[in-house]
């Protein structure tokens, strides 16, 4: 991308609320492949959340509040890259929530213009092709919905992960089946939920892979928590962590660290 | 038909756990799904055709009046006569004069999903006319004093031993558990019942504006001998299925089958158009349309106008993993999955209805095969934004929801509160990474372990490298 002549753009990187509370991984190795890809990361400390919860609660007039504050945030950089189709998505919805006549929407429209998740942006975007990661072993992903099918995720991740030399892809049966989580509707509606995080892992654990992987944390939780409590071996763990070749911490929902020293 | 949604959850809870459900649910999944894929790979030009459809859908339903005018006045010249009912008790009284004027002991019927909305057959029963359903799933859920759980495939909730259990008890025949001997019973069984009735009922696919024709797909042929037969058809038929020509109907005729069944056409497709005429070999001396509007021409102009796009495919539910766990009697009303989690609460309420187009998580598999590109998901948030405004949803929710909202519009707040509820959190996990009890989120930790953050938040991290950085 950059070369010595121009000095590198700036993204600005949109953390989402999960991975900065429960991954943080997936946002430094979402700055990793960005910084490898030769731009310049900078966190907005304005962010917080994209506001799918209010947005998919009916709380249009929240959802609008935090929209304006995402757009603000987010004011000035060239992309706006999060590791979550979801999340990415949401803010692709912001145009909706304003009226032709608002101002608001027209900025609506240019943080969508400018907003990628980071896979397909890699990818599409930049064409990008220099994944360092020795990663070793058997994965299979899912297809989280939100990417899939608001923003057209599906060989963008698995093209990314080829370049992985010791990878090898065992397709699941239905990777493009909803995992259950939903936002709130897995609290909501626990029973069917959890009726369809189970189908998830069984077909998981069918294909013979020992790693899941996908690209929201959302998805990734629900099914590691499941996986867990069943007891199954699997690892779990989000794209980037693989394509950036940061997978010696602990897997999603797995123990090692050390906690008087992370507290 | 009672209605049911407010008890969804627990209607739902009860389906996960019912083996003989699940396992016919599991056969819808291993069926229509692949098929409809099949099918629709075979037409390069799928896509274009939905776009199509949803673009000649949309200038119907901008027209909607004009095409309907048209309709009658090719009705009344062929013969036939049109009713226009606003309401469900429109709609069946129409239909019992109807009847009564024909002296009416026997109907036969062949399926129809608006004469459900509208409870007809209760209602013809209990005014002493017997209605017979002549369509296999229907017959067989008449025999049991059920209801539809599916929009096409109405019995998909039985197993083969149910239907054998219910022809047993009430054809008083041996019992069989051959499908073809089944079918063998029901037709000899219901050819009685062609012979015998005095009008015969039928819903409508299609309205053929130009030709004044209406249009029913099926795959057993019932629908041509109930319609055929007595010497009198009632079509009931809701208003958007209306449209302007026979090549219309056509272009709409390639998506059906292929969407719902995997089929390229379905077996049978039969154009009735008026009365009988002097030299026509078959066919009704009177020929009636009962069009039912129920709420249909309120959502003209509204934010819910797509949704009458609805072609009545099921390839929604089909496809929906929601529908796939719980069945269609969960949902607690005539029409299920995505596309009755949109319908119903327009024609029972949000305040009944609000369970259904929450009960999705929003992972638009129905919006992906919709053949006329309805957008159900945000349908269905826009039927939350109205439980939201006014004020339907639980406490407990809206209390969390404005909580999270005040945090998540005050930034430092926000960084100040994730970064605690990690460190609790993690406090909880006691480096397991997960915790399997969790006092505020019993509806995950019911089913799942709860992973645990791995360290301060991304934000804290990130501050402390900054800092770091900046020191010499
Ligand atoms: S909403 Fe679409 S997919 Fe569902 S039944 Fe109607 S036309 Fe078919």
């Amino acid at each position: 991308m950059s070369d010595t002549h121009t000095p590198p753009i700036k993204v600005g990187l949109f953390v989402t609320c999960l991975a900065d509370m429960f991954r943080p991984e997936v946002a430094f190795a979402t700055v990793k492949l960005l910084e490898q890809a030769g731009f310049l990361v900078d966190v907005p400390k304005a962010q917080t959340c994209c506001g799918q919860p209010a947005f998919n609660s009916g709380d249009n007039e929240s959802t609008r509040k935090i929209a304006r504050q995402t757009i603000e945030a987010f004011d000035g950089y060239r992309y706006v890259i999060g590791p979550s189709g979801s999340c990415i998505g949401m803010l692709h919805h912001y145009p909706e929530l304003f009226a032709d006549d608002d101002p608001w929407k027209a900025r609506a429209e240019d943080l969508k213009a400018r907003a990628f998740e980071i896979t397909s942006f890699l990818v599409d975007e930049v064409d990008f092709s220099g994944i360092q990661s020795d990663f070793k072993g058997k994965i299979t992903y899912h297809d989280s919905c939100s990417g899939l099918r608001e923003l057209g995720i599906k060989q963008q991740p698995r093209q990314l992960l080829s370049e992985i030399d010791g990878l090898e892809l065992n397709e699941m049966q239905e990777a493009e089946t909803c995992c259950g989580f939903g936002g709130t509707f897995c609290v909501k509606y626990a029973d069917i939920s959890n009726r369809m995080v189970s189908n998830k892992t069984g077909f998981a654990a069918d294909s013979g892979a020992d790693t899941l992987v996908g690209g929201d944390l959302g998805c990734l939780l629900n099914m590691a928590g499941k996986l867990k409590r069943e007891g199954r071996e699997m690892e779990v763990r989000h794209v980037v962590e693989l394509l950036a070749g940061m997978t010696d911490s602990a897997a999603i929902g797995d123990a090692d660290y050390d906690l008087g020293q992370e507290l | 038909m009672d209605i049911k949604s407010p008890e969804f959850k627990q209607s739902a809870r009860i389906a996960l756990q019912d083996a003989n459900l699940q396992k016919a649910l599991g056969n819808l999944k291993a069926g229509f799904p692949g098929k409809r894929a099949a099918a629709v790979a075979r037409v390069p030009e799928f896509e274009e055709l939905r776009d199509q459809a949803h673009d000649l859908k949309n200038h119907i339903l901008e027209h909607l009046d004009l095409y309907l005018e048209e309709f009658e006045a090719r009705v009344v010249e062929n013969g036939g006569q049109v009713h226009w009912c606003s309401t469900s008790e429109d709609a069946r009284q129409t239909i019992l004069q109807i009847c009564r004027e024909q002296n009416a002991k026997t109907v036969t019927k062949g399926k129809s999903m608006v004469t459900e909305e509208i409870n007809l057959n209760e209602f013809l029963e209990e005014n002493d006319i017997r209605p017979v359903e002549t369509d296999l799933g229907e017959y067989i859920l008449q025999l049991r004093g059920d209801h539809p759980s599916h929009i096409i495939a109405p019995a998909i909730h039985l197993n083969l031993e149910d239907v054998s259990e219910a022809f047993h008890e009430h054809h008083k025949r041996p019992k069989s558990d051959d499908p073809a001997e089944l079918m063998a019973e029901a037709r000899e069984m219901l050819r009685k019942q062609f012979v015998a009735a005095d009008v015969g009922i039928t819903g409508a696919n299609f309205l053929v504006a130009e030709t004044g024709s209406t249009l029913i797909v099926t795959n057993e042929g019932n629908g041509d001998l109930t319609q055929t037969l007595p010497k009198t058809h009632i079509v009931v038929s809701s208003i958007e299925k209306v449209v302007p020509t026979l090549e219309d109907m056509s272009l709409f005729l390639r998506l059906l089958a292929r969407s719902a069944t995997g089929q390229e056409y379905s077996v049978y497709n039969t154009l009735s158009s008026g009365n009988r005429r002097p030299d026509d070999q078959d066919g009704p001396e009177n020929f009636h349309v009962v069009l039912v509007d129920n709420g249909r021409s309120d959502m003209v102009g509204t934010q819910f106008q797509d949704m009458l796009r609805c072609i009545r495919c099921s390839a929604c539910m089909n496809h929906c993993p929601v529908y796939g766990s719980v069945g269609g009697h969960s949902y607690g009303w005539v029409y299920p999955g995505p596309m009755g989690s949109v319908l119903t609460p327009q024609m029972i309420g949000i305040e009944k209805a609000g369970l259904l187009p929450n009960a999705s998580t929003f992972c638009g598999k129905c919006e992906e095969v919709c053949p006329v590109r309805i957008p159900l998901p945000k349908l269905m948030r826009h039927w939350r934004e109205k439980e939201y405004e006014k004020h339907l949803s639980p406490k407990a929710v809206r209390w969390g929801l404005s909580g999270w909202a005040f945090l998540a519009t005050r930034p430092r707040l926000y960084r100040l509160f994730s970064s605690s509820a990690s460190k609790v959190m993690r406090m909880l996990g006691g480096g397991k990474g997960k915790v399997t009890k969790l006092p505020l989120a019993a509806g995950w930790t019911d089913h799942r372990d709860m992973p645990t953050p791995t360290g301060k938040t991304f934000m804290q991290q990130w501050d402390e490298r900054q800092k770091q950085e900046k020191q010499p």
